[in-house]
C-alpha cells in the first residue's frame, strides 16, 4: 500500500483549483506533475551549482560536470544500462530523430512501424524512407489493440533495417510483449535493429533494457516526474559509435581542424552544445523519487485505479472503451456515444477534471477504429480513487448536459 | 441591428446565468442544436476550417454587400460558438465584420475558447469569417 497523502504532499500543483474546483489531473500521459525533490533540485542547481560542464578547470565547473555525469549513472541504473549507453536528448521525439537521422542503412531499406505508433515514431522513419528510397511497412493490430505478432514473419525481409515499436501505446495503454517480439525479430533477421519507444512505459513500470535486448530505447523525462526538455536515447554499447552524428558542435570532439575533426567516443559525441543541465539533474531526482516509492508499487497503484475507473465506466451504457481490458497500463481511452470528445473534455475541464481529447498524435490508429478521436484519462502515482469518483461523477453530469 | 447591438443583446442574454457555468453551457449547447442546417453540398473539403479539434464547415455568401454564413460542426459546444458568431455577423458588411472587436466573447465568460491552447479553434473560425468577408466583397 502506498501512502497517497504523503505522496500528494510532494506535488504542490495538486493543491491547485481550476474553474473553482479542486484539480483532478488525469492527463499524465501527456505530461506528469513534478515532486518537490525535482523542483527543489532545479532551484538548488541555479542557487549553488551552476556552471558549464565538461570544459572548465574551475571547481564549480568540475562539480557541475560530476553532477551531470552522476545523473547519467542514475538514469543508466534506472533502466539497467551502462553509463556509456545513455545519451541525453530533449525528449523521445528528439531521441528518435537522432537515430533516424544517424542511420546509414542501405538505400532501399525497409523500416517497420506498428499501427499503434505515436506520430513521433512514424514521421522520422517516413522521412528516412522518403530520402532513401526506402519502404515504410506497418505491423497491423487486432481490435483489442494488441499487435499481430505473427505478421512479423511476412513483413520482415532481408531488407528490413529496423523495426520501431512502442512499448506501451500512448492512446490505448496496451503493453506490447517487447521481449518476445525482439526474440522473434532476431530469429527472422538478425541484422534488423530494434528501437523501442518507452515514453509511456518508463513512467509506469520497471524497464530493463538489457533484459529486453533492444538496440535503441527512447523515453522522455517530463512524463516521469522530471522537467520538460529532457529525454534519453539508450544505444546498445556495441552500436553507439556506429550511429552517425546528425547534429554536431561543441563538446563532441577530441580535436578540430579545418581539414579533419576527430570525435570522442560514446554519448558525448551526440550531445553537441551546452545541454539542459538542470533538467538532467532533475531527471535523476525523478528516478530517485520513483525508486523511493518502488516501481512495482507504482504499477500496482496505477493499475488499481485503472480497474476501479474502468469498472465504473463500463457500467455506463453510453461509454465505449477502446482496448477494453485490464491487461494494460493505466490508460483509459473512451468515447461517449453520440458525443464529440471535444465536448466531453471541455465540460470535464469545467468540473476540474483534466483529461486529453483528440487523436493523441496517433491518427493512423484513429483511422483503424474509424473515429476522429477519444477522451483519454491516464493515471499517475499521486492519483486516488476519490479522484476517480469525482471524474465519473463529472462525466455523468457532462453527459446529462450534452443530452 | 449592428454588430455592437447584437453583442449587447447576447451579453444580456447570458447575464441571467451569472456564475452558473452549467446554465451558460446548457444555453450554448441549445444554441448549437438550433443552428440552422448547412446545405449538405456546402460541406466541402474547402469549407472545413483547419486548426479545429472538432470539424467545422463554414459557407459564406454575399448578397447586396451583406455577408451570410451557414455552418456546421460535429461538436455541439463548437456549434454553439459558431451559432453565436453567425448571429453577430449575419447580414453585416465586410467592413463592419473585419473591424469588429467581438468583446462579447470575454464578457459572456467564453474567453477561454480564444486561448491558442484551445483546440476548438474559435480563433480560426473568426479569422475565416473575416477572410471570407474580405474575399467576397472585393
Amino acid at each position: 500500500m502506498i501512502d497517497s497523502k504523503h505522496i500528494r504532499e510532494q506535488f504542490p500543483i495538486l493543491k491547485k483549483w481550476v474553474n473553482n474546483k479542486p484539480l483532478v489531473y488525469f492527463d499524465n500521459g501527456a505530461t506528469s506533475q513534478k515532486p518537490l525533490s525535482v523542483i527543489d533540485s532545479i532551484v538548488k542547481y541555479y542557487s549553488e551549482q551552476n556552471a558549464n560542464i565538461h570544459r572548465g578547470v574551475h571547481t564549480l565547473s568540475r562539480e557541475a560536470t560530476d553532477l551531470f555525469e552522476s545523473s547519467r549513472a542514475t538514469v543508466a541504473d534506472f533502466i539497467n544500462a551502462k553509463q556509456g549507453e545513455i545519451i541525453f536528448t530533449a525528449g523521445t521525439t528528439d531521441s528518435i530523430n537522432l537515430v533516424s537521422n544517424g542511420s546509414n542503412f542501405a538505400k532501399g531499406s525497409e523500416v517497420i512501424v506498428s499501427q499503434l505508433e505515436h506520430h513521433s515514431n512514424i514521421l522520422p522513419w517516413q522521412l528516412w524512407c522518403e530520402r532513401n528510397e526506402g519502404k515504410l511497412k506497418v505491423l497491423p493490430i487486432n481490435n483489442d489493440g494488441t499487435l499481430q505478432i505473427d505478421k512479423l514473419k511476412e513483413l520482415i525481409t532481408d531488407k528490413t533495417a529496423l523495426i520501431a515499436l512502442t512499448h506501451v501505446s500512448n492512446t490505448l495503454g496496451v503493453i506490447n510483449p517487447i521481449k518476445d517480439i525482439i526474440k522473434k525479430v532476431r530469429s527472422i533477421n538478425s541484422n534488423t535493429l530494434v528501437l523501442i519507444d518507452g515514453a509511456q512505459s518508463v513512467p509506469h513500470m520497471k524497464v530493463d533494457v538489457k533484459d529486453l535486448d533492444c538496440d535503441y530505447f527512447v523515453f522522455s523525462g517530463h512524463k516521469m516526474y522530471a522537467p520538460t526538455g529532457t529525454g534519453v536515447l539508450f544505444v546498445k554499447e556495441s552500436l553507439i559509435n556506429k550511429l552517425n552524428i546528425s547534429r554536431t558542435g561543441g563538446g563532441t570532439i577530441k580535436t578540430v581542424s579545418f581539414e579533419k575533426t576527430e570525435y570522442v567516443d560514446g554519448p558525448l559525441r551526440f550531445e553537441a552544445g551546452t545541454p539542459n543541465i538542470e533538467a538532467v539533474v532533475g531527471l535523476a531526482k525523478a528516478c530517485e523519487f520513483m525508486n523511493s516509492i518502488g516501481l512495482s508499487n507504482i504499477s500496482e497503484h496505477e493499475h488499481s485505479l485503472l480497474e476501479y475507473a474502468q469498472k465504473q465506466l463500463n457500467e455506463m451504457e453510453e461509454v465505449v472503451i477502446y482496448a477494453n481490458h485490464l491487461d494494460k497500463a493505466a490508460v483509459i481511452s473512451f468515447n461517449v456515444k453520440g458525443q464529440h470528445p471535444f465536448d466531453v473534455g471541455t465540460l470535464l475541464d469545467k468540473y476540474g477534471v483534466a483529461v486529453r481529447t483528440g487523436h493523441h498524435c496517433t491518427q493512423p490508429l484513429m483511422s483503424y477504429y474509424g473515429i476522429q478521436g477519444t477522451i483519454r484519462a491516464t493515471f499517475a502515482i499521486y492519483n486516488t480513487k476519490e479522484e476517480v469518483d469525482v471524474f465519473v461523477e463529472a462525466l455523468k453530469k457532462a453527459i446529462k448536459l450534452l443530452n | 441591428m449592428g454588430i455592437k447591438e447584437i453583442e449587447e443583446e447576447i451579453i444580456s442574454e447570458f447575464e441571467i446565468f451569472g456564475e452558473d457555468w452549467e446554465g451558460k453551457y446548457e444555453h450554448l449547447i441549445d444554441l448549437g442544436k438550433s443552428l440552422p442546417k448547412i446545405d449538405e453540398k456546402n460541406k466541402t473539403e474547402e469549407n472545413i476550417i483547419k486548426g479545429c479539434q472538432s470539424r467545422v464547415w463554414l459557407n459564406t455568401e454575399i448578397k447586396d454587400g451583406k455577408l451570410f454564413f451557414t455552418a456546421d460542426s460535429d461538436a455541439i459546444i463548437t456549434k454553439g460558438m459558431v451559432a453565436l458568431m453567425i448571429r453577430v455577423f449575419n447580414g453585416q458588411s465586410a467592413k463592419d465584420i473585419v473591424e469588429s472587436k467581438l468583446e462579447f466573447i470575454d464578457k459572456v465568460g467564453l474567453k477561454e475558447h480564444l486561448s491558442p491552447s484551445r483546440a476548438n479553434g474559435l480563433v480560426s473560425m473568426i479569422n475565416r469569417m473575416k477572410l471570407d468577408a474580405i474575399r467576397l466583397s472585393q
